[in-house]
């Protein structure tokens, strides 16, 4: 299973590309607690046979085209979530027990097809769950094997509750954050880190806050070109299959 | 119709129902639930407005897992959701109905229960979306309103039914009853919905559209040019 932030916190697209032009296959995604065009990508190039996840969109550009049909016509597997039983999952993974108790839900359909998440009084209780992979973006990475994710510190719950961590970097920073008073909360320690590579704009079409915000243009252009396969096929081949020397764009 | 947009009018019916509230979160695609509690805080300077996806400056440091733990410990009083489906029973479908998929429940399953002023919000008034019974049941409660782009509806808890309050310019009271698939009460006082004041078309397009164009530039543009 492989775990991926949403659209704005931080996605390592140009994993996500390496992924399709290697031509993954039968991948399990966790969306955290959603996804979005990293999802849509994966699904359409037919890299994923299920999705657990509270909601797959493209945010103001719209439904995602390639989630949408593979799920209407049954090609890929969808595991309906809602939120905050995704957060409440890994926080139990992340804290070492079978479960944690969550309040809401009544009267929800999720309730019925979930048979893992067991009602119990006035609570649900959701089982842990432990992705095999998580994979995101950080700004920086340092010297001691650290990255920094600012804000984004919901990466950390990822980070500590999934079996190994591949984290894409902007810029590398010499020596060690953790020993900068202002930059230590925005990292996550290396403990948790398992592979580190740099990937500047390795985010984009999506932002790193600061740095490069999300391309609308582009993600809405993505969302006209997918909505048919020949138009998503297309997409892919001018900018995830021909080799470019950056993606800036012009 | 007068001299405003039609999300503007949308936004001032919002609005106006936000009096005495202390926090709203405002979640995924809201653009108009966004711009409605701009407007509100501008009435009342100590209401606080997150917006979940905020790109810059985000209040939210633990993304939206501190957004439901805020939630859960009632420190968000107003929240708002939509619907492919509505039903009367004030149900909503994020899911699937009739062979067609939606994006997914969000956290609507959490938040409509947990939540004390949950407002759905649909545009589109029609028997397609506004039906007897949903397909799916991504989340049940007891909604603050129902807003559409054709009227506003208060929810009768005891009942657990609907009841129209006043239909917006341009509509009428027929037209909304042939286009929504559930039944429902009418208010003795049916009114047509108060156009936006002055005030209030000002502060939406100087203060308000400055403040939504940040997340939602390409409703901002549509809507203010």
């Amino acid at each position: 299973m492989l775990a991926l932030p949403p659209d704005y916190s931080l996605v390592a697209m140009e994993v996500v590309r390496e992924l399709i032009r290697r031509k993954a296959k039968g991948l399990r995604l966790l969306g955290v607690p959603i996804l979005g065009l990293s999802a849509d990508l994966l699904i359409g190039a037919g890299c994923v046979a299920e999705v657990e996840t509270s909601a797959v969109s493209l945010g103001e550009a719209g439904l995602a085209p390639r989630f949408t049909e593979a799920a209407e016509k049954g090609e890929i597997k969808v595991k309906d979530a809602t939120c905050p039983a995704i957060h409440s999952a890994l926080q139990a993974t992340e804290k070492g027990v079978p479960y944690m108790p969550l309040r809401g839900l009544e009267g929800s359909d999720l309730l019925t097809n979930r048979s893992d998440w067991k009602s119990q009084a006035d609570l649900v209780l959701i089982p842990a769950l432990q992705p095999d992979i998580a994979l995101f973006h950080a700004r920086w990475a340092d010297d001691a094997g650290n990255v920094w994710v600012g804000r984004r510190r919901e990466l950390a719950t990822v980070a500590h509750a999934s079996r190994r961590s591949l984290v894409t970097f902007e810029e590398r920073k010499p020596g060690d954050m953790l020993e900068d008073e202002l930059l230590a909360p925005g990292v996550i320690s290396s403990v948790y880190l398992s592979g580190l590579a740099p990937a500047p704009r390795g985010a984009w079409p999506l932002g790193v806050a600061g740095l490069y915000g999300i391309d609308d243009t582009h993600v809405s252009q993505y969302a006209k070109a997918a909505k048919t396969r020949e138009g998503f096929r297309a997409y892919l081949d001018e900018w995830v299959l021909t080799p470019r020397k950056s993606f800036s764009p012009a | 119709m007068g001299p405003y947009a039609k999300e503007e009018l949308l936004a001032c019916v919002i609005a106006r129902q936000l009096g005495g509230a202390r926090h709203a979160a405002i979640g995924a695609s809201s653009p108009i639930p966004a711009t409605a509690a701009f407007l509100h805080q501008h009435k009342d300077a100590a209401f606080r407005v997150s917006l979940q996806q905020r790109r810059e400056a985000n209040p939210l440091t633990e993304g939206s897992r501190e957004l439901f733990d805020l939630a859960g410990q009632g420190r968000v009083d107003v929240f708002f959701l939509g619907g492919a489906q509505i039903d009367g029973d004030a149900s909503i479908n994020l899911v699937q109905a009739e062979g067609r998929r939606f994006p997914g429940s969000f956290g609507s399953a959490f938040m409509y229960p947990i939540v004390p002023r949950v407002f759905l919000f649909r545009e589109e008034h029609s028997a397609r979306v506004l039906v007897k019974k949903v397909d799916f049941v991504s989340a049940r409660g007891h909604p603050a309103a129902l807003v559409t782009g054709k009227a506003l509806f208060s929810w009768q808890r005891d009942r657990r039914r609907f009841r129209l309050e006043s239909v917006h310019p341009g509509s009428s009271a027929e037209e909304v009853r042939a286009n929504t698939g559930f039944d429902y009460d009418v208010s003795p006082s049916l009114g047509v919905t108060p156009e936006p004041t002055q005030e209030e078309t000002e502060l939406l397009r100087t203060k308000v559209a400055k403040q939504i164009e940040k997340d939602y530039p390409d409703f901002a543009r549509r809507v203010w040019g």
